[in-house]
C-alpha cells in the first residue's frame, strides 16, 4: 500500500516496524502537496525544510526507542493555531505578516509527541464561513469535484486529508467548522466537548463556542490525535480540569444495546432523497451492529441558527478588536492620525464576511439591544442545552445528518449569507450545548460524499469514537478517496 | 460628592498574566504576549488579586459576593491592547460596606461604599520623545486594580481628604497596595454635584478624572465647585460629563460627554469562569487578616499609657506601629518609646526624607538604647548623643556605650569627690545659696548640678548628684 493511502495507525505501525522512515513518509506527503495542491489550494504555508529536519529527528527518536505513537507522523494544522516561527494568518490579510513567537498548546502538544508539521491549512477568514471561500489566500477546492467547495471553515484540513496530502490534521469548530467540511470531503472529524482541548494560541472567533479537534480518514486516527490534543491547560481557564482517558482504548467494544436517538423523521423533510437514503442505510447498519434506535425530538434546535448568529458575532466583534494595526498584523500606509490608522487598517485588513459579522455583533451588544439580542440568545442557548441533556438521559448518542446536502458549487452562495448560515442547521446545536459531536462518511450523493453526525454526552468522546469505529469496521465509505476513485 | 478610587493591588504579577507589576521598568519590558493581546492568548486570573480584594472587603466589613463575574468593556484606544478592558459590571466581587471617618472635631462620619470590583489597568501613551508620533508603554497594562466606589456621601473637601488618607492607611495596613499616589497606585475620580440648600435632590454631576495628589484633589474640587456655582447662579445648566484636572492651569476642562459618546458594549467575559467564593475561603482569609488601623489605635490607647495624639501618629502606618511595638517590647517603656519615636526618629526621618522602613536605626537598636535609659545606665542626654552616632554609623548602641565609656557614674564616692570639687570651686555661689530663700536656692542647685554633670562629661547619675549635693549643702548650713 502506498504511503499516502495509509491511515495514521498504519503509518505509525510501519514506522515502528521500520518498513519506512519518517523522512520517507514526510517526503512522500510533501511531494504530493508540491505536485497536487495547486488543484486544491488546501495549504497556506508548506513547512518543507522544518518538516524534513523534524523527520530526521523523529527517525533518531524511533531508533532510540523513545518514540510515541505519533512520532514521525506528518500532520497539518489549520492556520488558526499559532505556530512558533511559522506564519499564522487565520486566512486573513490582517495576519498575512504574523509570525507568532509562541506555540498554541495544541501544536506544542503535537510537537512534544514527535509529530511533524507539514504546513498550515487554508480556512475561511478568522474561521467565519462554511466554504473556505472567504480566505485571503483564495478559495480551497473540494478534491472530489473541484467545482465544489470543501466546506469550511476547516476546509483546507478536510481537503488535504481527502486528497491524501496529509494523513491527519487539526481543525476548529465554532458552529460546524470541523464536521461540515468532514462531511463534504468524505472524512472523519470530531468536535470535542467544550473545554476538552485548550484554546490557548488558537485564534479566537467566538470564545464560548470555539473548540479544536482532530480530522482524519478514520475514527481510529481521530482517537490517536485527540489523545495528544486533549487535557487541562493552565493557560486556558475554560479548559476542563478533567482527566484524559485513552480515547483509543474502547474503540473495539461492541455497541450491542447502545441506544441511539434519531431525529430522522423530523430532519428528513429538509433533506434531499439521496441523503435520506444514505442516512437510512447508515442507521440500519448501526442497528445491525446491535444498537437500538430511539426516535427523539429536539424542537428547540430550530432556534439554534438564529441564536448562534447572535452569540458568535457578538463575541467575534470583541475578539477581533485587538486587530487594530497598532502592535502587529496589517497596518495601513501613512495613517494621518489614530482614527485613520484604526479605520483603514481594519477596512483594508478584514474581508467582507468578517466585517459583516463584526457589524452584526457590535449591533447585538449595543446599549438598548443587548437584552433583546445577546441576553435573549444566552437564555435560549441554555434551553437548547437543557433539551439536549434531557434527550441524552435516555439515549447514549444522537445520530442525524451533518449537513443539509452534499458540497455546493463554488460561488453559489456568495451573495446569500442567510442560505450560507443555514448550512449550519444541524451542527450549531452541539456548539451551543458544548457537547462532543463528530461526522463520519456514509455514502455519496451526486458523486460527492456526505456524512452522518453523532452527538454525545459531555466528555463522552470515547463513546462517539467507539460507535464511529464500529461503523467503519463494517463499512468502507471512509476508505473511498477521490484519487483512488479516479484511478479505479 | 462621591469618589471612585482605582487602587493598584500589590500583586507580584499582573491580574491576567505572569508579567511583573514593578513600577518604572524600561517601557514594554514587563509586557508578555497576553499583555500585548497577541492572537490566541488568553487571560488567567491571578488568585492573589482575589485574596487582596476579599481582604479589602473584610477590612470595611462589606458584603463579599459569593459569585462574581468578569465582563468585557469594549472600546478602542492604543493603550488598551485587546480593544476591551476586563472589568466587573453587574456582579462585582465586593458589595455594600461602610467606611468610618474620624474627623478633626472627633466626630465619626460614615461613608457608604457602593461596591468594589476587580479590573485590569491600561497601558500608557507616551507623547514625548517621538517626533509626530506617540509611543505606547504596556508595562502597566494588566496591573490589577480594585475600583472602590462610594455613595455620594461627601459634603466637604476635608471629608474627601480624610477618607483618602484613611483608605491609604487601611490598604497599606492590609498590605494589598502600596497606595503610592505619585506612582499612580491610588488614583481618584471625583463626582461632584451641587444641591440647593433645603432641597433633597442632587443636581447634575460632573466627574473629574485621575487626580494624583491630595493637594490637586483639593484644588480640583474647589475649582469645579466654583465653576458649577457660577453656571447655576447665571441661570445655566450643568452638563453631565467627564472633566480633566489640569494642575498647571489649576482648572478642570471637559474631556468627553461620556453618556453620549461611548457605548461600552459590556458582556460577560467568555474567556474566564465566574469566580466562586466559599465561606471557608473567606474565613481562612479573615483568620489571617492583620490588625486594622482603628483596632490598633484603640489597643494602643488601652495597653500603652499614651495620648490620643500619640496613638494617631503611631498608628498612621503599619510600619510605624510595628516599629513602635518592637521598641516597646525591647525597652519596656511605652511612653518613652512614643516620645522618642516622635521627637527624635520621625523628625530625623522627615529631614532626610526617608520612610521608617528605611530608617538607619532599627527598632531593635532604638529599643536597646532606650532600655539603657530605663535601667539608668545612661541619661537621656547621653542617649541622644548615642542615637546621633548610631544614626550615621549603624553601630550597636550597647557596644558603643561600652566602647566610649558612656555608662552613667553610679559610684557615690566618685560623684562625691566631683561634688566636693564643685563646692570648693564655687565658694561665692555656695555662700549665696546658704543665705537666700527657697526660690533662689532651687535655681542655684540647678547650677551646681549642671557643673557636676559637666565635669563628669554628663555621665554622673543626675539623681545621685542631686541627693549628694543637697546632703553636702545642708551639712554647711
Amino acid at each position: 500500500m502506498e504511503i499516502h493511502s495509509q491511515s495514521i495507525a498504519q503509518l505509525s505501525a510501519g514506522l515502528q516496524r521500520k518498513d519506512f522512515s519518517s523522512e520517507e513518509v514526510t517526503r512522500a506527503f510533501l511531494d504530493r502537496i508540491n505536485s497536487l495542491d495547486h488543484l486544491y489550494n488546501a495549504f497556506i504555508t508548506v513547512n518543507e525544510e522544518e518538516a524534513m529536519s523534524a523527520a530526521t529527528k523523529a527517525d533518531q527518536r524511533i531508533a532510540s526507542g523513545t518514540n510515541e505513537i505519533l512520532t514521525g507522523i506528518p500532520i497539518a494544522h489549520k492556520d488558526i493555531f499559532c505556530s512558533q516561527g511559522v506564519k499564522t494568518s487565520c486566512g486573513s490579510r490582517m495576519l498575512d505578516n504574523f509570525i507568532p513567537p509562541y506555540n498554541s498548546t495544541v501544536i506544542g502538544n503535537f510537537n512534544d509527541s514527535g509529530a511533524i508539521i507539514l504546513g498550515k491549512t487554508n480556512m475561511d477568514e478568522f474561521a467565519m464561513g462554511g466554504s473556505t471561500e472567504t480566505s485571503y489566500y483564495g478559495p480551497c477546492y473540494n478534491p472530489w469535484n473541484t467545482n465544489k467547495v470543501p466546506g469550511g471553515s476547516s476546509g483546507g484540513s478536510a481537503a488535504a486529508i481527502a486528497a491524501s496530502l496529509t494523513p491527519g490534521a487539526t481543525g476548529t469548530d465554532t458552529g460546524g467548522s470541523i464536521r461540515q467540511p468532514s462531511s463534504f470531503c468524505g472524512i472523519t472529524g470530531l468536535k470535542p466537548t467544550y473545554g476538552r482541548v485548550s484554546r490557548f494560541g488558537m485564534i479566537a472567533f467566538a470564545s464560548s463556542l470555539d473548540q479544536g479537534g482532530p480530522m482524519a480518514k478514520t475514527a481510529e486516527d481521530c482517537a490517536i490525535l485527540l489523545n495528544v490534543m486533549s487535557g487541562n491547560d493552565p493557560k486556558d481557564s475554560t479548559s476542563a480540569d478533567k482527566e484524559v482517558e485513552d480515547f483509543s482504548a474502547n474503540l473495539s467494544q461492541k455497541i450491542d444495546g447502545l441506544k441511539i436517538g434519531i431525529t430522522f423523521h423530523n430532519d428528513a423533510k429538509n433533506l434531499d432523497s439521496g441523503y435520506q437514503n444514505c442516512l437510512e442505510k447508515a442507521l440500519n447498519q448501526l442497528e445491525k451492529l446491535g444498537a437500538k434506535l430511539v426516535e427523539i425530538s429536539l424542537p428547540k434546535n430550530s432556534l439554534a441558527v438564529p441564536t448562534y448568529y447572535v452569540i458568535a458575532p457578538a463575541e467575534a466583534s470583541s475578539n477581533l478588536s485587538r486587530f487594530d494595526g497598532v502592535r502587529y498584523g496589517y497596518r495601513c500606509d501613512n495613517p494621518e492620525n489614530l482614527h485613520d490608522l484604526y479605520t483603514r487598517s481594519r477596512s483594508e485588513g478584514f474581508g467582507d464576511e468578517v466585517k459583516r459579522r463584526i457589524l452584526t455583533g457590535t449591533y447585538a451588544l449595543s446599549a438598548g439591544y443587548y437584552d433583546q439580542y445577546y441576553g435573549k440568545a444566552q437564555k435560549i442557548r441554555r434551553l437548547i442545552r437543557d433539551e439536549y441533556l434531557s434527550c441524552l438521559k435516555n439515549v447514549d448518542v444522537i445520530a442525524g445528518p451533518t449537513t443539509t446536502g452534499p458540497a455546493f458549487d463554488i460561488g453559489s452562495k456568495n451573495d446569500d449569507s442567510i442560505s450560507m448560515y443555514l448550512e449550519d442547521t444541524y451542527t450549531v446545536g452541539a456548539n451551543l450545548a458544548g457537547l462532543p459531536a463528530m461526522s463520519i462518511p456514509i455514502g455519496f450523493v451526486n458523486d460527492c460524499p456526505i456524512g452522518m453526525q453523532l452527538i454525545g454526552r459531555d466528555f463522552e468522546e470515547s463513546k462517539l469514537l467507539n460507535v464511529a469505529h464500529q461503523f467503519q469496521h463494517a463499512t468502507d465509505w471512509h476508505l473511498q478517496f477521490p484519487i483512488k476513485k479516479n484511478n479505479a | 460628592m462621591g469618589l471612585e478610587v482605582h487602587l493598584q493591588l500589590a500583586t507580584i504579577s499582573k491580574i491576567f498574566s505572569g508579567s511583573s507589576t514593578t513600577f518604572g521598568g524600561t517601557p514594554n519590558s514587563q509586557a508578555c504576549s497576553v499583555d500585548l493581546a497577541m492572537p490566541g492568548t488568553l487571560p488567567v486570573f491571578n488568585e492573589l488579586a482575589l485574596k487582596f480584594a476579599v481582604m479589602f472587603g473584610l477590612g470595611i466589613d462589606a458584603e463579599i459576593n459569593k459569585i462574581s463575574v468578569f465582563d468585557r468593556k469594549n472600546y478602542f484606544y492604543p493603550d488598551l491592547p485587546k480593544g476591551y478592558q476586563i472589568s466587573q459590571l453587574h456582579h462585582p466581587i465586593i458589595g455594600r460596606g461602610t467606611f468610618e471617618l474620624f474627623l478633626g472635631d472627633k466626630t465619626i462620619y460614615q461613608i457608604g461604599i457602593t461596591r468594589a470590583h476587580l479590573e485590569e489597568d491600561a497601558g500608557k501613551s507616551v507623547h514625548s520623545h517621538f517626533d509626530k508620533e506617540s509611543g505606547i508603554d504596556l508595562n502597566r497594562a494588566g496591573v490589577p486594580l480594585l475600583e472602590i466606589v462610594t455613595d455620594p456621601d461627601f459634603r466637604s473637601t476635608e471629608q474627601v481628604i480624610s477618607y483618602l488618607k484613611a483608605l491609604h492607611i487601611l490598604v497599606t495596613y492590609l498590605g494589598i497596595s502600596d497606595g503610592n499616589m505619585a506612582e499612580g497606585s491610588m488614583r481618584c475620580d471625583v463626582n461632584i454635584s451641587l444641591r440647593e440648600q433645603g432641597t433633597d435632590s442632587f443636581g447634575t454631576r460632573t466627574e473629574i478624572k485621575n487626580i494624583n495628589s491630595f493637594r490637586f484633589i483639593e484644588r480640583a474640587i474647589s475649582f469645579e465647585t466654583n465653576r458649577q456655582i457660577d453656571i447655576l447662579e447665571d441661570g445655566g445648566e450643568i452638563i453631565q460629563e467627564t472633566r480633566l484636572y489640569d494642575s498647571e492651569l489649576d482648572e478642570t476642562r471637559s474631556m468627553r460627554s461620556k453618556e453620549i459618546a461611548n457605548d461600552y458594549r459590556y458582556f460577560p467575559e467568555p474567556d474566564l469562569l465566574p469566580i466562586h467564593i466559599t465561606d471557608d475561603y473567606i474565613s481562612k482569609i479573615r483568620d489571617s487578616m492583620p490588625e486594622l488601623p482603628l483596632a490598633k489605635r484603640s489597643r494602643f490607647l488601652e495597653t500603652y499609657d499614651i495620648t490620643e495624639y500619640d496613638a494617631d501618629v503611631l498608628t498612621s502606618s503599619r510600619e510605624i506601629a510595628d516599629y513602635y511595638e518592637e521598641v516597646v517590647t525591647t525597652c519596656m517603656n511605652p511612653k518613652l518609646a512614643a516620645n522618642w519615636i516622635q521627637t527624635e526618629l520621625l523628625a530625623k526621618l522627615n529631614k532626610s526624607e526617608q520612610s521608617i522602613s528605611e530608617s538607619p536605626v532599627s527598632a531593635k537598636k532604638l529599643g536597646l538604647l532606650l532600655s539603657k535609659i530605663v535601667d539608668e545606665t545612661i541619661s537621656g542626654k547621653i542617649a541622644k548623643q548615642v542615637f546621633s552616632v548610631i544614626w550615621s554609623t549603624g553601630e550597636d548602641p550597647l557596644l558603643l556605650i561600652e566602647k566610649r565609656n558612656l555608662k552613667q557614674m553610679d559610684d557615690s564616692n566618685e560623684i562625691e569627690s566631683i561634688v566636693q570639687k564643685v563646692i570648693d570651686q564655687n565658694a561665692d555661689q555656695v555662700k549665696q545659696y546658704l543665705s537666700t530663700d527657697e526660690q533662689k536656692r532651687k535655681k542655684l542647685l540647678g547650677y551646681f548640678v549642671g557643673q557636676v554633670m559637666k565635669s563628669s562629661n554628663g555621665k554622673a547619675n543626675p539623681k545621685a548628684v542631686n541627693q549628694i549635693l543637697s546632703d553636702k549643702l545642708s551639712e554647711k548650713s
